[in-house]
C-alpha cells in the first residue's frame, strides 16, 4: 500500500503539472483527493489494515500525501489564475494617446474671472461686496455725485438715456444706463450707516463706438470707505495694499492730482511695474462733502475715500488680448482658451 | 492743451530745451501737479547737414520736362549741381541744400545718385521735407542775404524747443494759459514767477467806443481803441510760437490777439474800428438771426446765443465763440478796437455745442476766464503789437462795462488746519499753509488754527474749504502724503447671494457649460424674433439703431452666440449667462432682476431638465415643470414653465423651430431660463446629516403603463410617497411606447432602492412597498406591467 500511495502522489503531481486549465486542476483534485479518488480510495481501505502500527504509519503517509497533493493543486491553481489574469491584462493593451473622449468642463468668462479675483482681493482687505441696478436714475448717477443739472462734467460721460417710448426726449424720464458704478456708493450710504467698507463691481454703459480698446458695455469696480478720520493717507495705503495683493510683489502705486466732481482731493492712481514702467489704472479721491451729504452722511463726523477702475482691462492685460471686442463675441474658440 | 517750454521759460526759467534730463524733470513736475503730460514733442532740432546755398544757374533737363539741373554755391566757393523736381527757384535765390550724407527727418539718406550719367551732389529741400511747415509746393526760399554754408535753422532763427501736451482737468481753467501753467510750476519749484502785461500805458487822447450789455451772460465788456496800426506779417518768433501750438500765423494783429490768448488765457478780439460804427451792444440773438463767422460759415442763431453787435445793431461776433467775417482785420486797417470780455461758461458751452464750433476762445470761456484779466491783456496786446507798429497809440477812455453777471471778486474761505489734517492724514501746522498757498495766489491770513484764504480770480472752481485743501495737497505733494491702511471693524466677506451665485456658476461649469456675455442692449425687434412679447425700455439716444432696446430675456443673446458658433462650424455648443433683464414698470425704474439662461445646442429638452435638476439640487430649491401652457418662442410640445408655488420663475424645454430659423440656428436647442434673484437670496434649506445605513439594500423594479396626459414626475412623486421611509432612491430607467402598450400610453420603468436604517429588509417589506406603489399608481390611472 505504501507503494500505491507513492504511485498515486507521483501520478497526481505529474497530472497537476500537466493541467492547463482550472477545470483540469479541479478534475485532478477530484480524481485524486475526492472520496472516489485514488487517495480517497486508499483512505477508505485503511480500515482494512489490521495492524495498528501499520495502520498508523499508513495513515500518516496518506495525510502527507493529501497535504502535498493539495498544496500542489493550490499552487497550480494560483499559477493558472495569475496566468489568466496576466493574459487578460496583456490582451487589454491600450495606447493612451488614442483617447477619443473629450472631457468637457465649462469655461468662465474672462470678465467674471477678473471680477471674482478682484472681489477676493478686496474681501481679503476687509471689504464686503455691494451691488446696484444697471438702469439708474439721473439723481443717483449724477446729481447725488455732485454733478447737478448742467454740470459740464456730465458731458464727458457719453450717457445712454432710457425711456419708455422712443419719442421721449433724452433725459425726460430721469432714467439712464449707469455710466459708472458710483451710484452704488450713494445707494450704500443711504441704505446703511457708517462705517462702510465696500467694493461694487458691475456692468456700466457709455455711448461709445466699439473699437479694439472700447466697448459701450463694460465693467468697473468701485470702492468706498466711510469711517471716522479716514484720510488720503488711508486711500494711498489701501491702493498700495490692493496693488501688491492683486498684481504681486514688486508692483507699487502712486497717486497724482486729477479731477472728479465726486471726490476732492481727486487723484489718478498709477501702478509701477517691476520694470519701472507705469500703468494708468483708475481714479480715486476723498469723497466730496456734497456726496456724503447726498448719502445722508455728516461730513463733519465722517470722512471717506472712493476709487474705481475697469475690470475688462484687467482681463485684457492679463491675457494679452489685442481686441477687447473678442471678449464679447461669445465665440467658443475664444472662451475655451481660458 | 499744449504749452511750449521756451514760452514757459519767459516766466521761469525752468529748463534748457536741449537738456533732456531737465526737460524730463519739468514733465515729471507737471504730472505731479495734476497737469498730466501726455506727450513731449521736441521741435526745432535742425536737420544736420542742411545748409544755406545760393542758386547760381538753372538748366532744363534735356528729356524730362519736370527735372532741372541746379548749380549752387554752399559758401565754400565750389560749384555743385543737383537734380531738382521743383521750379520755384531761380539764380540768386538762397535755398536749403541737403549735402551728401544728410539723413532727412523721414529717414532717407542723401546719396550721390546719377541721372543720365551725371551725379546729383545733394538735394534742395521744401519746408515739408525739413519738418518745419506744411508747404510742399516748392523749394523753401531763405532770406537772400543769408550767410551761405550755415545751417538753414540758424538762417530761419529756429531754436530747439519742447511742446508739452497736457491733460488739463476741468477744475483748472487757469492752466489754459502759458502763464497759469508757469505759475503752478514756479510755485512747485519754489521759483519766482515773472509778470507780463504791465509795461504799456494808454497815453493816447481819449477815444471811447460806448458799450451796452443787455444780457448778463456777458459779465464784463471792455473796448479799447488803438490807432497807428499797420497790418503786416508777424515777427518770426511770434509766428513760430503760434504754429508750434497749432495756430496759423495770419497777420501781426490777429497773431498778437492769439498770442495774448495763449499766454494769458484771455480770449480777445480786434475789430477794424472803421466797420464798427458808434459802439457795441451785447444782446441775445433773435431766433433765426444769421451771422457769418470768421470761418465763412453762416450761423443761424437762437435766442440763447449771445451776439456782439455794432453801432447799427448788426451782429459782428458770436459772443465768446468767434468773431464775424465782415468786421475782420484787413490789410487796409489802421485803427482797431480791442474787445476783451467775460462770458458765463455755461452759455458759451451751449452755444459752442449747438453750432458745433469749438474755438480756442470758447474752450477757455466755457471753462472760466479770469474776469480781472482785461487790463493786463490790453497792455500785453499793445506791447506786442508795437513791435510791428512803432506808431501804435493806445487811446485812453476805453469802455469797461459790467453787468450783474460779473463774478464776485475778493472771495475768501476759512480753512481749519484740523480739517486739512483730517482729510489729508498730514500733520501740518497752520503756519505751513502760506508757503504752500500764497505762491499760487491763494493768499492766506492765519488766525489761530484757522487760515482765511482769499480765492484767486483765476480759480472760479475754488469756492469751499475742501477746494483749498486740494490745493494744499497738490503743492504739499501727493507723493509726500503718508500711507496707512484703515482697519475695518467688520470682516470682509461675500454675501450669501454672492456665494450662492458663485456656486451656481461652478455647477454650470461642472456640467460642461461655458459662460457667455452678450450685449443686454438689443435691436427693437429682437425680442419679437425670439417670440418674447412685452414692451421694452428704449435707449433714447442710441449710437446705432440696432442697439436701442433693453432686453427682457437672455435667450436672444445666447441664440445669437450659438448661431455665430454654428457658422464657424462649432456645433453642440453649451452656453450660459447670468445677467439682468429690464422689464418696464410704469414710469420709474424697471423691474430689473437677475436671470440665468442656458442653451444647449444639439441637445433635447431632457438635457435642459437635467441641468435644472442639478441646479435645483445644488441650491436647494425646487420648482415644478408645468407643460400645460407653453410660452411663445418655445417648442410647443417639448417645453413648459417652471413653477415655484404660484409663481412662474422660468421656462424650460427647447427653442421653437421658427425662432431657431429667425436666429439662423439649425441645431435643436435645449433651453433653461430662470429668474435667480429669489433662488440666490434663499438659504437653500438645511442640510443636516442623514446617517448612511449599514444594512443591505434591495432594488425593486416596477414598470407602469401610464397615460401620456400624466407627467412622469407625478408618478414619481406618488411612488416616493408610497415607498415612504424605506425608499433611498428612485430612478426612471426606461420608457417604452409601442407594441404591447396601448396608444396614448407609455411604459415607465422605475428602479426603487429600498433600505431600512436598522434591520435587514424582509421579502414582506418589499412586497408591502410594491403593493403600496401599485395602489398609489393606480390612482393616477397607471397599471403595473407584469
Amino acid at each position: 500500500m505504501t507503494d500505491d500511495i507513492s504511485a498515486a502522489i507521483e501520478a497526481a503531481l505529474s497530472r497537476i503539472e500537466a493541467a492547463q486549465t482550472l477545470d483540469a486542476v479541479d478534475a485532478v483534485s477530484a480524481e485524486t483527493m475526492g472520496k472516489k479518488g485514488v487517495l480517497g480510495g486508499l483512505k477508505a481501505s485503511l480500515s482494512k489494515v489490521d495492524d495498528i502500527e501499520e495502520r498508523k504509519a499508513l495513515g500518516r503517509a496518506l495525510n502527507e500525501a493529501f497535504s502535498s497533493v493539495g498544496a500542489a493543486i493550490d499552487d497550480r491553481r494560483a499559477q493558472l489564475v495569475a496566468e489568466e489574469r496576466n493574459a487578460r491584462v496583456e490582451s487589454e493593451r491600450l495606447d493612451l494617446t488614442e483617447a477619443m473622449d473629450r472631457a468637457t468642463r465649462g469655461h468662465l468668462h474672462l470678465v467674471t474671472q477678473a471680477w471674482q479675483e478682484l472681489e477676493d482681493v478686496f474681501v481679503g482687505l476687509g471689504f464686503t461686496v455691494a451691488e446696484g441696478p444697471e438702469v439708474e436714475t439721473d439723481w443717483h448717477n449724477f446729481e447725488a455725485l455732485n454733478m447737478g443739472e448742467g454740470h459740464p462734467a456730465r458731458g464727458e460721460f457719453d450717457t445712454l438715456f432710457v425711456g419708455h417710448d422712443e419719442n421721449e426726449r433724452a433725459g425726460d424720464s430721469g432714467l439712464l444706463l449707469r455710466t459708472h458704478t458710483s451710484p452704488v456708493q450713494i445707494r450704500t450710504m443711504l441704505e446703511s450707516e457708517p462705517p462702510i467698507y465696500i467694493v461694487a463691481p458691475g456692468r456700466v454703459f457709455r455711448r461709445d463706438t466699439p473699437d479694439a480698446t472700447h466697448m459701450p458695455v463694460f465693467h468697473q469696480i468701485e470702492g468706498l470707505v466711510v469711517d471716522r478720520n479716514i484720510s488720503m493717507a488711508d486711500l494711498a495705503g489701501t491702493i498700495e495694499a490692493f496693488t501688491q495683493a492683486f498684481f504681486g510683489e514688486g508692483f507699487t502705486s502712486r497717486l497724482r492730482p486729477s479731477y472728479f466732481p465726486f471726490t476732492e482731493p481727486s487723484a489718478e492712481f498709477d501702478i509701477r511695474r517691476p520694470d519701472g514702467s507705469w500703468l494708468e489704472l483708475g481714479g480715486c479721491g476723498m469723497v466730496h462733502p456734497e456726496v456724503l451729504r447726498a448719502g445722508g452722511v455728516d461730513p463733519e463726523e465722517w470722512s471717506g475715500f472712493a476709487f474705481g477702475f475697469g475690470i475688462d482691462r484687467m482681463a485684457v492685460m492679463r491675457h494679452g488680448i489685442t481686441d477687447i471686442r473678442d471678449m464679447y463675441v461669445n465665440d467658443i474658440r475664444f472662451i475655451e482658451q481660458f | 492743451m499744449k504749452v511750449l517750454l521756451s514760452w514757459l521759460n519767459e516766466f521761469g526759467p525752468f529748463a534748457d530745451p536741449t537738456d533732456s534730463e531737465a526737460v524730463a524733470a519739468v514733465a515729471a513736475d507737471l504730472t505731479s501737479l495734476g497737469l498730466a503730460v501726455e506727450d513731449v514733442i521736441v521741435t526745432g532740432s535742425p536737420v544736420a547737414g542742411v545748409v544755406a546755398a545760393k542758386v547760381l544757374r538753372v538748366e532744363q533737363h534735356p528729356d524730362a520736362a519736370k527735372v532741372r539741373r541746379v548749380w549752387v554755391d554752399a559758401g565754400d566757393g565750389e560749384e555743385r549741381h543737383v537734380w531738382c523736381g521743383a521750379s520755384n527757384m531761380s539764380a540768386g535765390d538762397v535755398v536749403p541744400l541737403a549735402t551728401l550724407g544728410t539723413t532727412m527727418p523721414n529717414g532717407m539718406t542723401i546719396e550721390r545718385r546719377g541721372i543720365l550719367g551725371i551725379d546729383s551732389e545733394g538735394m534742395l529741400c521744401s519746408a515739408v521735407e525739413l519738418g518745419i511747415g506744411e508747404d510742399h509746393s516748392g523749394i523753401l526760399l531763405l532770406d537772400g542775404d543769408a550767410k551761405l554754408g550755415v545751417s538753414y535753422a540758424e538762417v530761419l532763427g529756429i531754436e530747439p524747443d519742447v511742446v508739452f501736451d497736457l491733460d488739463v482737468t476741468r477744475n483748472r481753467p487757469d492752466c489754459w494759459s502759458i502763464e497759469g501753467v508757469a505759475r503752478d510750476l514756479a510755485a512747485w519749484r519754489s521759483q519766482d514767477h515773472a509778470n507780463v502785461g504791465n509795461g504799456f500805458t494808454a497815453d493816447g487822447d481819449s477815444r471811447t467806443v460806448p458799450v451796452a450789455i443787455q444780457n448778463p451772460a456777458c459779465g464784463r465788456f471792455t473796448a479799447t481803441v488803438m490807432s497807428g496800426v499797420r497790418v503786416t506779417s508777424s515777427p518770426g518768433w511770434i509766428a513760430r510760437r503760434l504754429e508750434a501750438l497749432g495756430m496759423r500765423s495770419i497777420n501781426n494783429v490777429v497773431d498778437v490777439s492769439n498770442y495774448v490768448m495763449l499766454e494769458l488765457g484771455q480770449p480777445n478780439h480786434a475789430y477794424d474800428l472803421a466797420t464798427i460804427g458808434d459802439g457795441f451792444t451785447v444782446r441775445s440773438a433773435r431766433d433765426g438771426e444769421v451771422l457769418k463767422t470768421l470761418d465763412d460759415v453762416d450761423r443761424a442763431c437762437v435766442v440763447d446765443d449771445l451776439l456782439i453787435c455794432d453801432g447799427n445793431d448788426v451782429p459782428v461776433g458770436l459772443g465768446g465763440v468767434m468773431g464775424g467775417a465782415d468786421s475782420e482785420i484787413s490789410e487796409s486797417t489802421t485803427e482797431v478796437v480791442l474787445e476783451i470780455a467775460w462770458f458765463a461758461p455755461l452759455g458759451i458751452m451751449k452755444t459752442a455745442t449747438r453750432h458745433g464750433l469749438r474755438s480756442e476762445a470758447s474752450a477757455r470761456y466755457e471753462r472760466g476766464v479770469d474776469p480781472t484779466l482785461a487790463d493786463r491783456a490790453v497792455q500785453r496786446f499793445a506791447e506786442l503789437l508795437s513791435l510791428t507798429c512803432p506808431d501804435l497809440v493806445v487811446h485812453s477812455g476805453s469802455a469797461d462795462e459790467r453787468s450783474e453777471g460779473m463774478p464776485a471778486l475778493g472771495r475768501s474761505v476759512d480753512v481749519r488746519i484740523s480739517e486739512v489734517n483730517r482729510i489729508l492724514g498730514t500733520e501740518l501746522n497752520v503756519g505751513d499753509l502760506p508757503g504752500l498757498l500764497d505762491p499760487i495766489g491763494f493768499v492766506t491770513e492765519t488766525a489761530g488754527d484757522i487760515a482765511k484764504v482769499s480765492l484767486p480770480s483765476w480759480r472760479p472752481d475754488a469756492t469751499s474749504e475742501v477746494d483749498v485743501i486740494e490745493e494744499v495737497a497738490r503743492h504739499f505733494g501727493y507723493e509726500r502724503i503718508g500711507r496707512s491702511v484703515p482697519k475695518p471693524t467688520g470682516h470682509g466677506h461675500l454675501s450669501q447671494v454672492q456665494i450662492r451665485r458663485r456656486h451656481l456658476r461652478d455647477v454650470l461649469l461642472g456640467l460642461g457649460i461655458s459662460e457667455a456675455m452678450p450685449n443686454p442692449i438689443v435691436a427693437p425687434d429682437t425680442m419679437q424674433r425670439a417670440g418674447i412679447s412685452g414692451d421694452t425700455l428704449r435707449i433714447l439716444n442710441p449710437l446705432v439703431a440696432d442697439e436701442s432696446s433693453l432686453r427682457l430675456s437672455l435667450r436672444p443673446g445666447l441664440l445669437t452666440a450659438l448661431a455665430h458658433n454654428e457658422h464657424h462650424r462649432r456645433n453642440g455648443v453649451s452656453l450660459f449667462e447670468i445677467g439682468n433683464v429690464y422689464p418696464p414698470t410704469g414710469d420709474g425704474l424697471p423691474s430689473e432682476h437677475e436671470v440665468l439662461g442656458v442653451v444647449l445646442a444639439g441637445r433635447d429638452a431632457h438635457a435642459a431638465v437635467g441641468v435644472w435638476r442639478e441646479i435645483a439640487q445644488a441650491l436647494g430649491v425646487g420648482a415644478m415643470i408645468d407643460q400645460s401652457n407653453v410660452p411663445d418662442g418655445l417648442h410647443a410640445t417639448r417645453s413648459g414653465v417652471l413653477r415655484a408655488g404660484r409663481d412662474v420663475i422660468g421656462v424650460i424645454g427647447e427653442i421653437a423651430p421658427e425662432v431657431l430659423e429667425n436666429f439662423g440656428v439649425t441645431e435643436r436647442v435645449a433651453v433653461l431660463e430662470v429668474r435667480i434673484d429669489g433662488m440666490l437670496a434663499g438659504n437653500g434649506g438645511s442640510r443636516s446629516y442623514r446617517p448612511i445605513s449599514r444594512m443591505p439594500s434591495s432594488d425593486l423594479d416596477l414598470a407602469f403603463v401610464l397615460s401620456d396626459d400624466v407627467s412622469a414626475d407625478r408618478l414619481e412623486r406618488a411612488l416616493r410617497q408610497a415607498a415612504a421611509a424605506l425608499l433611498v432612491d428612485v430612478t426612471l430607467f426606461d420608457t417604452y411606447r409601442g407594441a404591447g402598450v396601448p396608444d396614448g400610453r407609455r411604459s415607465l420603468a422605475w428602479r426603487l432602492r429600498l433600505q431600512a436604517s436598522d434591520r435587514n429588509l424582509t421579502d414582506a417589506d418589499v412586497a408591502d412597498v410594491k403593493a403600496a406603489c401599485e395602489a398609489a399608481a393606480s390612482k393616477l390611472g397607471a397599471e403595473l406591467r407584469s
